[in-house]
């Protein structure tokens, strides 16, 4: 929903917030969550998350959330779902190029980013999406790779992406995430 | 007669850069000997002779250490960035092949890229793209892939690391030097420094800007670039081109994604008995202003449909050639 979208932004220090206590809570329940299976547990949680997300910022479940980095703004709701700021055709008064009766995402995002405490960290180069991971939980993708943040991928793939984008990795892991899949993460079907 | 100054089929080993350069290009070798450069955009054809081609660059090269080829600006269909980059190498001219996000996936991207590097090519220009939208065929799908900055990092992975991005290991990297484009008079005016920050922190190591026609703006933010440092670490050259008339202007003002052009501008071209003569005096001032600004490397000229001026201009404004 657009509005709930812009209140979320211009709440954003009260969101994050909100998101660094709820990580720190998904974090600490890795240890049930791997003892339960987050295979199991993978599409209840997105369905929750979608819910949620959806209302508050207009989430498209990519599975890679990067809202801390980005004002509590969503990329993915940028048209050409740019991951690292505004393109060059910002219309006068920070509207959209493609869709000129919604404020730019980015134009947002850096507003929001102002407000935050890690509000910083939205100057990290972003790494592109795994399509692959369309509709899954980026939350659980969170407390995976925050819980095991030295693991290292089988995939060479995911490793190159990684180190490529070092520092975006550290700061949101799901960016660039390097542990083990659940088979039921991994959708692959509703790709765009 | 032949076209080609060399022979076209001759294969020569891949060359590794000179001593201090990332690629080595006519456009590097300048830009790091502190000389003012000068990159001029070329007109893509709507054909598929390469004559066209040739016709096209050669009011340009004269005066250009590199010559822009669009890839599908303002998602308007032409002859391929790739294809023209190839034929004007084989002529001898620098050339800058600009990388669009919205027609090819990262799998298309980084093989083109080894392509262009095999053809010659040493100077590539990320940019994220106009939506389709913009263009003359609107039903088309956007890809978007990547976005121009990580494109900027992947191709420095590919440079540096000799790496693809599924890791897999490049035999030959490409040498290439590697520009964005940034946009500083447009909103957000107060973040466009930061996010310039970004792209050189991603791997840039030359800029591109779209038209500046408001020298003040562009004059705080090259303030603003000069505090973050970001002058010492990337060459910043500002796109200036003439305006044909005041009607191309409120034209491109209010079609074109992505160009400010104050009232005052429009106002000088609209009084003016000649409007053709108007533009290309103001596009000469603004040059004369802009080279004056500290952290300023040199100038990118985009003259779309006027590419027979740029000599004039280049001269006039007294830019040693």
């Amino acid at each position: 929903m657009y509005r709930a979208r812009l209140f979320a932004i211009n709440h954003s220090r009260g969101f994050e917030w909100v998101y660094r206590r709820l990580e720190a809570v998904l974090v600490a329940l890795d240890p049930l969550f791997s003892t339960i299976g987050y295979n199991r547990l993978e599409r209840s949680v997105a369905f929750v998350e979608r819910g949620i997300k959806g209302f508050l910022f207009d989430c498209q479940m990519c599975g890679q959330c990067v809202l801390s980095s980005t004002g509590m703004s969503c990329p993915m709701n940028c048209p050409k779902q740019l991951r690292n700021g505004p393109c060059g055709g910002v219309r006068p008064g920070g509207f959209c190029e493609v869709k000129p009766e919604m404020r730019c995402v980015w134009v947002l995002a850096w507003d929001g980013a102002s407000r935050m405490r890690e509000g910083e960290r939205i100057r990290e180069v972003l790494p592109p999406v795994d399509r692959r991971l369309a509709g899954s939980s980026a939350w659980l993708r969170a407390s995976r790779e925050k819980a095991a943040a030295l693991r290292v991928a089988r995939e060479p793939e995911r490793t190159t992406l990684a180190q490529s984008f070092a520092k975006a990795r550290e700061i949101e892991p799901a960016s660039a995430p390097l542990a083990e899949e659940p088979a039921k993460s991994v959708a692959g079907k509703d790709r765009r | 007669m032949s076209l080609f100054w060399t022979d076209p089929n001759a294969i020569r080993p891949y060359e590794d850069p000179p001593p201090g350069c990332v690629a080595g290009s006519k456009l590097e070798l300048a830009l790091r000997a502190g000389k003012f450069a000068v990159t001029v955009e070329m007109n893509p054809p709507d054909s598929a002779d390469p004559a066209d081609v040739f016709e096209a660059a050669k009011p340009l090269a004269a005066v250009a250490d590199a010559i822009n080829l669009t890839d599908a600006s303002g998602a308007n269909c032409h002859m391929s960035s790739i294809g023209m980059c190839a034929l004007l190498t084989r002529m001898g001219h620098g050339s800058v092949y600009q990388i669009s996000c919205r027609d090819r996936n990262r799998i298309a991207i980084q093989g083109d890229v080894l392509g262009a590097a095999a053809m010659g090519v040493k100077n590539v220009l990320c940019l994220t793209g106009d939506d389709v939208g913009a263009g003359d065929q609107p039903g088309a799908k956007p890809v978007f892939d990547l976005d121009a900055i990580s494109l900027l990092r992947t191709i420095r992975t590919m440079r540096d690391d000799g790496v693809f991005l599924s890791g897999r290991k490049i035999v030959k990297p490409p040498r290439l030097f590697l520009g964005a484009a940034e946009n500083p008079c447009i909103e957000p005016l107060e973040w466009r420094p930061e996010r310039l920050a970004k792209k050189v922190e991603a791997g840039a190591d030359f800029i591109q800007t779209n038209y500046v026609y408001d020298v003040p703006r562009f004059e705080k933010f090259m303030a603003r670039v000069r505090d973050l440092g970001l002058d010492k670490k990337v060459f910043i050259l500002p796109g200036v081109g003439p305006l044909a008339s005041a009607k191309a202007a409120r034209w491109m003002r209010s079609k074109v994604p992505g160009i400010h052009i104050p009232d005052s501008v429009i106002d000088r071209m609209e009084k003016a008995e000649k409007p053709g003569d108007e533009g290309k005096r103001i596009c000469i001032e603004l040059i004369q202003q802009i080279k004056e600004i500290a952290g300023v490397s040199g100038i990118h000229i985009m003259a779309y449909r006027r590419e027979h001026l740029v000599g004039e201009i280049v001269r006039e404004a007294g830019i040693d050639r």
